[in-house]
């Protein structure tokens, strides 16, 4: 007998359903209307009734109208055949729901992400009496250039006796590969897909360690600068248009990890389409295999439901640490958490909740601090290291990080890149501030050098602030080159051109040959014969570095880049 | 069929509240007294009352109107019909033509399936070089308008519009002045552009929150175009007041606002209308320009800032010129690396040397002597901003390109640009 209950209030996305049998704080409901079945979430339960955000347009529904409590608490499905994949919030393929209903996002049809049919090679890693526990490896299957661990659903609690184990070969996902029985003498069966709701976190390893590892971002700034760890966290908030989304999608190109997840949450639809329909073609330098076999994008955009952009970025999570679990280096890049929080302040509105700071509720920075908290380096049972890195960007509202979505992020995150609108304005991308940004985490180039960098940046700052008020004339040569050193560093180094093939993405080793000859120049007492001859010079300088940022490594231009570099700094160097 | 109820509970603002225990969520219904007639949509249901708001207004409604349930939501006539036809905010004509008995199509209907967008690859040559050349318009895009009160932007929309190789027109105006109408109509008839053309106008004199219609009514007809294949410009003036109508209901209905007034969901709500904007996989396309004032020239004003985040980029139209900064066209790399070997390069580095400029004046208002550079970029500015940022020039991209090199020759020497060797080498004039 299904738990129904009835409508009694529609506003919105939220609905109300007075019930009689016991429901569940988080179960997923069904309101039904016009034969269809749209998808909801018990988030508040009083008296009687029960609120419901609907993840649908709620056009048509009624006031005693049905609605079907399920019992299971929203869920992802978990197996082989996620890398790839389109999904929306709610994890329904795209690619296949356009095959079955159009043009349209036509609501009510749900569709699994996984597919059925598909044959994987399984290999058993354990054998018939052997005792394991959730998330311990029963086998594996090759998912393009990743090894996929089949586990011990993650849910399964206590151990378990391995009674029958599949033998090497081809199965589909549905297919039993292995028969357990637990302390009691219970059997259970064990397929390749599991599900889990996606709230709660998957904790099946052994413990969490500390974030040690840069993550090579090849953006300079970030890594050179404000690095991220693997396993870390790290926002970036900025005014619109200050190049959020562009920064992640080159971090989502070229990030050295070994699977990406795209949450594009609230955001543009068409920011989605380039990923989804350039990546196929884009080849992996690092596995030779194409971007989108370690991709998988879940997109909730900002005209699809609101009330799936909360899904939407919790399915990504847990998609996140699933393949964790298989030992692997996992970036999660999540644009925009705004647009979730905006979403958890329309839900809460309507549930007359007492609002907080610009009406966002209460709780916010609770559950931000949640979400990043499922980010993580972790060791698991079998020895080896899985990460989940979370990169989400903030979109505070007039660009002013006063307010409460950013604030409640920069308390858990460990790294911050602040956009700056002076910076895009002037074109100076990636627009991070240097001045403002953060990182606890360490980074890939000498720590002396970066310090002298921090210190040449903060003195070009107080002379370009003192010549505002005392001019050029009134400025030093001394404290005039100063300021022309920070302009370099800027100019040469810390910007790049994301649409240039070579200078849009700088490995670990080229950064630190390249930054190494920058601090030379830092560091370097120079001969320069007044202020117009020092601008020149440098004028010339910035223009041969970029030239050599534009050399592919390894080639001949690249060393005669630096030689040019070397040569300039050697005709004015006044220590030598 | 559908029942009538002749009680009003509650008048608010434009929003009623009725017992009607059969209504369904976002329904039409028409609401019918001796001094007038509107349509009203369920906005909220509540036990067995309706909330409904009510486009033509509250003022003058008696508690015993009547209010028939229509069991659908709004629709909007789509057919080439519409062609070279005119209507108001409730989608009546309002150009003495006779009304379209058609069936017509749901507005506001769902989003297009990401997985049917391709990625938009043709550029809207303007003859503006502000846009072609530093912020490109491509079709499909979504782009508004950033202005005072005050500026031309009327005039940039219609000439973007009659410029742009386009197969539909689609005019939306909420709040619009009757003159600006009458511009608008006259430009395009001029042109010859009036008979691809259809309007929903909602003028400053009708009742406010019946612009709330507007865009939803030109999007789903842009969108019928769209599918048979046609490319379709949609033009919208202006979106502040479409937010502002909305801040109206939200206030009405008594919801907490999140910023000076507005409902926490102005984001969505102007999202799912500029949205629509898309490039079919294997149909039509809707590029959509919008106007949205800026109250006190703010542009961390909650529309102009939502918009912002919503928008493909936007042009922000300052003393009748379109300021570099502070104007994006977000699309322009998907277009601008085909158009010629020199324009992004050149692009950047004349806004970086523009910018600049903008600080050496400031230099220059406290006083300041001058360097030589500072020399340089004086003679710039004042190049860049006669030649190429006036609003009269009118010159195909590959010129203003040609006017760009002139002007960094005239005033810089090559390594002070910034700019490659092998561009250099191809590309400065020779003196
Ligand atoms: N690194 C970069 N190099 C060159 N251009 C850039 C870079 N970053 C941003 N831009 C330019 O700025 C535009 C806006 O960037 P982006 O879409 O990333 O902004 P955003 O911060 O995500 O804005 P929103 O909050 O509105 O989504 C891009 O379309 C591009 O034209
Ligand atoms: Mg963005």
């Amino acid at each position: 007998m299904p738990n129904v209950g009835r409508i009694v209030a529609v506003s919105g996305p939220l609905v109300t359903a007075a019930f009689e049998q016991p429901v569940v704080q988080n179960e997923v409901g069904y309101a039904e209307v016009d034969g269809l079945r749209l998808k909801a979430e018990l988030i508040r339960v009083r008296g009687d009734t029960a609120d419901l955000q609907v993840f649908e347009d709620t056009t048509g529904l009624f006031v005693g109208g049905r609605l079907e409590f399920t019992g299971e608490m929203l869920s992802a499905e978990l197996g082989p055949g996620l890398l790839g994949l389109v999904v929306d919030g709610l994890q329904n393929p795209l690619v296949e729901l356009a095959e079955a209903s159009g043009y349209f996002l036509a609501r009510g049809q749900y569709l699994a992400p996984i597919d059925r049919e598909r044959f994987w090679a399984f290999t058993p890693s354990v054998e018939a009496g052997a005792s394991v526990r959730a998330g311990d490896a029963l086998g594996t299957v090759p998912e393009g250039v990743v090894e996929h661990r089949i586990m011990v659903p993650f849910g399964w609690t206590g151990w378990w006796t391995v009674r029958e184990v599949a033998e090497a070969g081809d199965q589909r996902v549905d297919d039993v590969v292995a028969t357990l029985e637990d302390e009691a003498g219970r059997t259970r069966q064990v397929t390749m897909v599991q599900r889990w709701p996606v709230k709660v976190p998957i904790q099946a390893y052994r413990e969490r360690l500390r974030p040690d590892r840069p993550l090579v971002t090849k953006i300079r700034i970030v890594d050179t600068l404000f690095p991220v760890a693997r396993g870390g966290t790290y926002c970036i908030p900025g005014p619109f248009g200050a190049g959020k989304t562009v920064l992640q999608q080159l971090t989502s190109r070229h990030a050295e990890v070994d699977v990406v997840i795209v949450a594009a949450c609230g955001e543009r639809a068409g920011e989605v389409v380039e990923t989804l329909r350039e990546f196929p073609e884009i080849v992996d330098p690092r596995t030779g295999r194409s971007l989108m076999e370690r991709t998988v994008i879940v997109c909730n955009t900002s005209s699809m439901p609101v009330a799936a952009r909360e899904a939407s970025v919790y399915t990504a999570v847990t998609v996140a640490e699933y393949y964790r679990q298989m030992g692997l280096h996992v970036l999660l890049l999540a644009d925009s958490t705004s647009r979730w929080a905006q979403a958890l302040r329309e839900v809460s509105g309507r549930l007359e909740e007492i609002p907080g700071e610009e009406a966002f509720p209460a709780y916010l920075e609770s559950v931000v601090a949640a979400f990043y908290e499922r980010g993580g380096l972790v060791s698991l049972r079998d020895g080896s290291t899985g990460s989940v890195t979370i990169g989400g960007t903030v979109s505070p509202a007039g660009g002013n990080f006063e307010e409460p979505v950013t604030q409640a992020t920069l308390k858990v995150v460990g790294a911050f890149h602040g956009l700056s609108r002076a910076r895009s304005d002037a074109r100076r991308y990636p627009a991070i501030d240097p001045l403002e940004s953060w990182s606890h985490y360490a980074g890939v180039v000498d720590a002396d050098d970066i310090a002298l960098a921090r210190t040449v940046l903060q003195e070009g700052n107080e002379v370009a602030q003192m010549m505002k008020v005392v001019g050029e004339e009134g400025t030093g040569l001394d404290d005039f080159v100063s300021y022309l050193k920070a302009e370099y560093l800027d100019g040469a180094y810390l910007q790049q051109d994301a649409f240039d093939d070579v200078d849009g993405a700088s490995s670990a080793e080229r950064q630190a040959v390249v930054f190494g000859e920058i601090a030379r120049v830092l560091r370097a007492a120079l001969r320069l014969d007044g202020k117009d001859a020092a601008r020149r010079w440098f004028q010339t300088l910035t223009q041969a570095t970029k030239e050599w940022n534009r050399a592919p490594w390894g080639e001949e231009a690249f060393d005669a880049g630096r030689d040019r570099v070397r040569e300039l700094l050697e005709g004015v160097r006044g220590d030598a | 069929m559908h029942k009538a109820y002749t009680r009003l509970e509650r008048i608010a603002g434009s929003v009623v509240a009725v017992k009607a225990p059969d209504a369904t969520y976002r329904e039409l219904a028409q609401v019918s007294w001796p001094g007038g007639t509107s349509l009203a949509q369920v906005i909220r249901l509540d036990g067995e009352r309706a909330f409904l708001q009510v486009f033509a207004g509250g003022r003058g409604l008696p508690t015993d109107a009547r209010v028939r349930f229509l069991g659908r939501p709004m629709r909007v006539p789509a057919s080439d019909a519409l062609l070279g036809r005119v209507f108001d905010g409730a989608g009546r004509p309002r150009d003495r033509g006779p009304e379209i008995e058609e069936e017509g199509v749901d507005i506001a209907g769902p989003s297009v399936n990401p997985a049917k967008r391709i990625i938009p690859r043709t550029m809207v040559r303007t003859g503006i070089p502000m846009i072609d050349v530093f912020n490109t318009l491509v079709e499909s895009q979504k782009l508004p308008i950033f202005s005072v009160p005050g500026e031309p932007y009327h005039e940039l929309l219609a000439r973007i519009a009659l410029q742009a190789e386009v197969d539909r027109i689609v005019l939306g105006g909420m709040g619009l002045k009757h003159d600006d109408y009458l511009y608008f109509r006259d430009t395009l008839e001029e042109a010859g552009a009036l008979a691809r053309t259809v309007a929903f106008i909602h003028t400053a004199a009708d009742p406010t929150v019946e612009c709330l219609l507007v865009p939803d009514m030109v999007l789903a007809v842009a969108e019928r175009f769209a599918l048979r294949g046609e490319r379709v410009l949609v033009l919208l003036s202006d979106m502040t007041n479409f937010a502002d109508a909305l801040k109206e209901v939200a206030i009405t209905m008594e919801q907490i606002p999140s910023n000076r007034g507005y409902p926490g969901d102005l984001y969505s709500q102007l999202a799912a209308r500029y949205e629509k904007a898309v490039d079919f996989d294997d149909a039509g396309s809707i590029t959509i320009l919008a106007v949205t004032t800026m109250p006190g020239d703010d542009v961390t004003h909650p529309v102009p800032d939502n918009t912002g985040y919503i928008t493909e980029g936007q042009f922000y139209l300052r003393d009748g010129r379109i300021e570099p900064f502070g104007s994006l066209s977000r699309l322009k790399q998907l277009v601008n690396g085909t158009t010629r070997d020199d324009h992004r390069a050149l692009m950047n580095t004349m806004i970086q040397l523009y910018a600049a400029y903008r600080e050496t004046l400031e230099k220059r208002a406290m006083g300041f002597r001058m360097s030589e550079w500072d020399e340089q970029l004086l003679r710039y500015g004042v190049g860049f901003e006669e030649r190429l940022m006036d609003l009269e020039v009118d010159l195909p991209l590959e010129s203003a390109l040609d006017v760009g090199w002139a002007l960094l020759a005239e005033c810089f020497e090559p390594e002070q640009t910034g700019l490659a060797s092998a561009l250099i080498e191809r590309h400065w004039p020779a003196r």
